[in-house]
């Protein structure tokens, strides 16, 4: 265990872990930043996508002690933007106005996906958004709106 | 979980006299808000109200504080089937409430309030949800509406008939005042023994799409779209209580081994460790720690010995070899007809026999979120916060396990991260566990027993494997002379609490529904089951039996359309009895031909390109589907997938293309890919890369078409997964000739892309 200082949505904060545990579960046990899900640990379902310095990241992958400097974006810090961010808020409100979410569990991950790929490429072809988000699973199989919320944050980023 | 209304009121009985509490509701209410009226119907149908805090008998699924905001206790779980949406539109119609004013919360454990009336104990399940709240939710909307124009009336000075009341504000002449202004006036009045539901034709919620929104109008959105896209939707894997240690358990390396023994010393010298104990029923070996990552690694750590003597130790092909020879067994008559020596025998003298086996693996339901609940000690009990699908099972089994009465043993819902029939087992398996590792640790402390996603894949309660063998006679002229039909797969009900109201004559119906009972005119047919007996626990997988009785029943169909030479689209409506239909016969005909305009089935197909018809009921709805596929060679890819339903009325038709969008993900997973096996006993698949759902590269595009109805609302959630499977097997055929009757396709050769 060692004290290990990361930045979260912003701020600082100082945790007493080992630096092998992953950043997910620092923060899911440690930080109560719950909304970065934990689906299968292995980073094959993208359920943990948090940004990394804005790189979307598998945190179940990620040991903690390596995060060393890199700002940490999770959903929290997502949605506490959207009145600042365009393409957070952009990405949220077509996520709610298609009516995406199903059990709901995966969606912080693909949301957190949606809004890296939309900064680095904001008008996606499907191909684009294929290669950025096939990685995240929905077992609710919610994929026919991710497809056509993404379009549409796009459109709205656009106008 | 199937339609024997009128048995499964015998069990309400039975289960209800377990669960009396009312200290529950109030519990439930509080959460909900500062409430002032609160009103519902009683387990007898009477609508009672009272101020919240008044010790009155009633069932109360609203509740208006005295804001205005209007909360409907949801006596179902949301596992994202839109249920609290649902049941939310249905009060606000009849409320005439302001959709922004509608809240939703989730029903304490209470069976004798919030049973689903159709399987007469508090649960989720069977596609039920809407259909057997329809009636219950409006009437408590309607009264609580009688109610506030009332108050009103008497503080305006007018009659209750001069009132409009409309998105939550009422009005009379100059007059206008909102719900806040009449909610403590109207908590006093008499609530109407018999309130008046609205005609179909005043709805303004219920049937209103709300993808119409994203045209510019606004219609009932998900309620919980907002808390699910911020990341404050809260899941019982989210839930953290001082204190709180984190159980994993050892589990057995086959099914029905039994733990003897355990080393956890090197555990021990691990960080966070706390204890290791063996589970009572020797189940497992409980692992406890400070944080759930220190829960996997102290795991890691920890050898077992196990008793193997009683586990399963066949591999997947011997299994299917002996589901083969269980099916030729026959031995339970189902249904009588001829039988297979008599069928050839007609067939010799007529014209031709097909015969198939059909053969379907076990697969694990796999939602996204890991089972998992957290139990805390209470001053008169415990408290369990779990996404609990049955409470009606859980409480009591929880109860038996702490020796607490069922009362003692609130649960808190939370939303759930998925289910498709996981968390509705009739074992209560993952809270027991809980309990016991609450237990093991001296029950003072609250426990948060976690599932990994490798405990989920391995851990059975899957979706039984099964064997289907066919013979079917054809007269010279196409028509059926006979039909044998043997089905083999383990009862799911058999040795379960249900198994008093839903195995007939040593049938399951779940193991036959689908083939029994099919809408298809098959005057000669013969259907017999066979159990099959293994320690690999099963259970009902998003549409039960229909997953591989909707295959079998719609591949069989395809392939006596091939045999007579005539489209399978009109073989099926030939089939349904077209000269006099039932009006169960007449829907199913009416879904299938809207699915063939709505595809435009019958168009020229270009090369490279296939097309497969199938339709199914179950759940009381029709559904047809033409999949649409692009194939070269070996390789395909799933295009489209046009899809006509009829649920009765469509509550919320946004909500039912949700679910059929999702259902034909899921059931295409399973077609494509998807199946556990076993070798010498053991899981041959531990986690998502070698159990892998469909990715959004392989969704098909998809159209769904709600035939309006004016019946009353059938289910949704699960309808929509028994067509996908035949409808792709009938499509490879058309391309191919090949006939695919094993489950997943690839074990067929085929490449999905």
């Amino acid at each position: 265990m060692s004290n290990i200082t990361l930045s979260v949505n912003g701020k600082p904060q100082t945790v007493d872990v080992d630096p092998d545990t992953p950043l997910l579960w620092v923060l899911r046990d440690t930080l109560m930043l719950t909304g970065t899900k934990f689906g299968c640990g292995v980073a094959a379902c993208g359920a943990c996508t948090v940004h990394l310095d804005g790189v979307p990241t598998r945190a179940c992958q990620t040991a903690v002690g390596d995060v060393g400097a890199a700002r940490i974006t999770t959903i929290e810090g997502a949605a506490a933007s959207v009145k600042t961010d365009k393409v957070a808020a952009a990405v949220q409100s077509a996520w709610q106005d298609a009516d995406v979410v199903q059990c709901g569990y995966c969606q912080s991950g693909q949301i957190m996906a949606a809004i890296g790929l939309l900064r680095e490429t904001p008008k996606p072809t499907d191909a684009e958004i294929d290669t950025a988000l096939n990685g995240n699973l929905c077992r609710c199989a919610t994929y026919v709106r991710i497809r056509a919320a993404v379009h549409l944050a796009a459109t709205r980023l656009e106008a | 979980m199937t339609h024997q209304r009128k048995k499964m009121r015998t069990e309400t009985d039975t289960l209800s006299a377990a669960a009396l509490s009312r200290r529950g509701f109030l519990k439930g209410a509080a959460t909900a808000g500062v409430a002032a009226l609160t009103l519902g119907v009683t387990a007898r149908g009477v609508l009672a109200a009272a101020p919240a805090g008044a010790d009155t008998v009633f069932n109360p699924f609203v509740s208006i504080g005295r804001d205005g905001t209007v909360t409907v206790i949801a006596k179902h779980f949301e596992m994202g089937q839109g249920t609290t949406t649902g049941l939310t539109t249905l009060v606000a119609e009849e409320l005439d409430a302001d959709w922004a004013q509608m809240k939703s919360a989730f029903a304490p454990a209470d069976n004798s309030r919030y049973a689903n009336t159709f399987l007469g104990a508090q649960g989720t399940g069977g596609s039920t949800a809407i259909a057997n709240s329809y009636l219950q939710y409006r009437k408590a909307g309607a009264a609580a509406r009688d109610m506030l124009v009332r108050a009103a009336a008497a503080r305006w000075k007018v009659t209750p008939d001069s009132i409009t009341l409309r998105d939550g504000i009422l009005t009379s002449g100059k007059k206008r005042g909102t719900f806040a202004d009449f909610v403590q006036a109207a908590a006093a009045l008499t609530p109407p023994q018999d309130p008046v539901l609205k005609t179909p034709d005043q709805f303004r919620l219920i049937g209103v799409d709300h993808a119409a929104a994203r045209k510019g109008h606004t219609g009932p959105g998900r309620k919980d779209s907002s808390g699910k896209t911020d990341g404050s939707a809260r899941f019982a894997m989210d839930v953290h209580l001082p204190g709180m240690v984190y159980a994993v358990l050892v589990r057995p390396p086959q099914f029905g081994a039994t733990v003897t023994g355990f080393d956890d010393s090197a555990a021990r010298a691990l960080p966070g460790f706390v204890a290791a104990h063996a589970l009572p029923n020797k189940a497992g070996v409980a692992v406890f720690a400070r944080s759930t990552w220190q829960a996997f690694k102290a795991r890691e750590a920890i050898t077992a010995q196990w008793d193997l003597s009683k586990a399963e130790g066949r591999s997947s092909a011997e299994i299917t070899e002996a589901l083969r020879q269980a099916a030729a067994k026959a031995e339970l008559p189902v249904q009588n007809g001829p039988r297979r020596a008599d069928i050839t025998a007609a067939a010799a003298g007529a014209a031709r026999t097909i015969e198939a086996e059909f053969s379907v693996p076990f697969l694990a339901h796999a939602p996204m979120e890991p089972l998992n609940c957290v139990i805390e000690p209470t001053a008169t009990g415990v408290r369990l916060h779990d996404g609990c699908q049955f409470p009606a099972i859980t409480q009591p089994t929880v109860a038996a396990i702490l020796g607490l009465k069922p009362e003692q043993v609130e649960i808190t819902t939370l939303y759930a991260g998925g289910s498709f029939g996981r968390r509705a087992t009739p074992t209560s398996d993952y809270h027991a566990e809980a309990a016991m590792a609450f237990a093991l640790l001296g029950g003072k402390t609250p426990v948060k027993l976690v599932w990994s996603r490798e405990d989920d894949i391995k851990g059975g309660y899957y979706r039984s494997a099964a064997l289907h063998s066919a013979r079917i006679g054809l007269t010279a002229d196409g028509g059926i002379a006979g039909w044998d039909h043997r089905i083999a797969t383990k009862s799911i009900l058999k040795g379960s609490p249900f198994e008093a109201v839903m195995v007939h004559d040593g049938i399951d119906e779940t193991s036959v529904e689908g083939v029994k009972g099919s809408l298809y005119t098959l005057p000669e047919m013969a259907i017999s089951l066979t159990d099959f007996v293994t320690p690999v626990p099963v259970l009902w997988w998003r549409s039960v039996g229909h997953t591989h009785t909707g295959f079998v029943m719609e591949s069989l169909i395809d392939m006596i359309a091939a045999e007579t030479g005539k489209d399978p689209l009109e073989t099926r409506l030939s089939l349904l009895n077209p000269a006099a239909p039932t009006p169960q016969q007449a829907r199913m005909a009416g879904v299938i031909r809207t699915a063939r305009t709505l595809a435009g089935w019958g168009q020229p197909v270009v090369p490279g390109k296939a097309r497969g018809f199938a339709s199914h009921l179950s759940f009381n709805t029709y559904v047809a589907m033409v999949v649409d596929i692009s194939i070269d060679g070996t390789t395909v890819h799933v295009d489209h997938v046009h899809a006509a339903v009829d649920c009765g009325v469509a509550v919320n038709p946004d909500v039912i293309r949700a679910q059929i969008e999702g259902g034909v993900g899921f059931a295409l997973s399973a077609a494509l890919r998807g199946e556990i096996t076993l070798d010498k006993g053991q899981v041959a698949q531990s986690n998502f890369p070698d159990y892998e759902p469909l990715r959004l590269t392989e969704m098909p595009k998809v159209s769904v078409e709600i035939v309006r109805s004016a019946e009353a609302p059938s289910g949704i959630g699960e309808p929509g997964v028994p067509p996908v499977a035949p409808a792709l097997a009938n499509a490879l055929f058309a391309a191919t000739g090949k006939r695919v009757t094993t489950l997943p396709f690839s074990t067929a050769g085929f490449r999905f892309v």
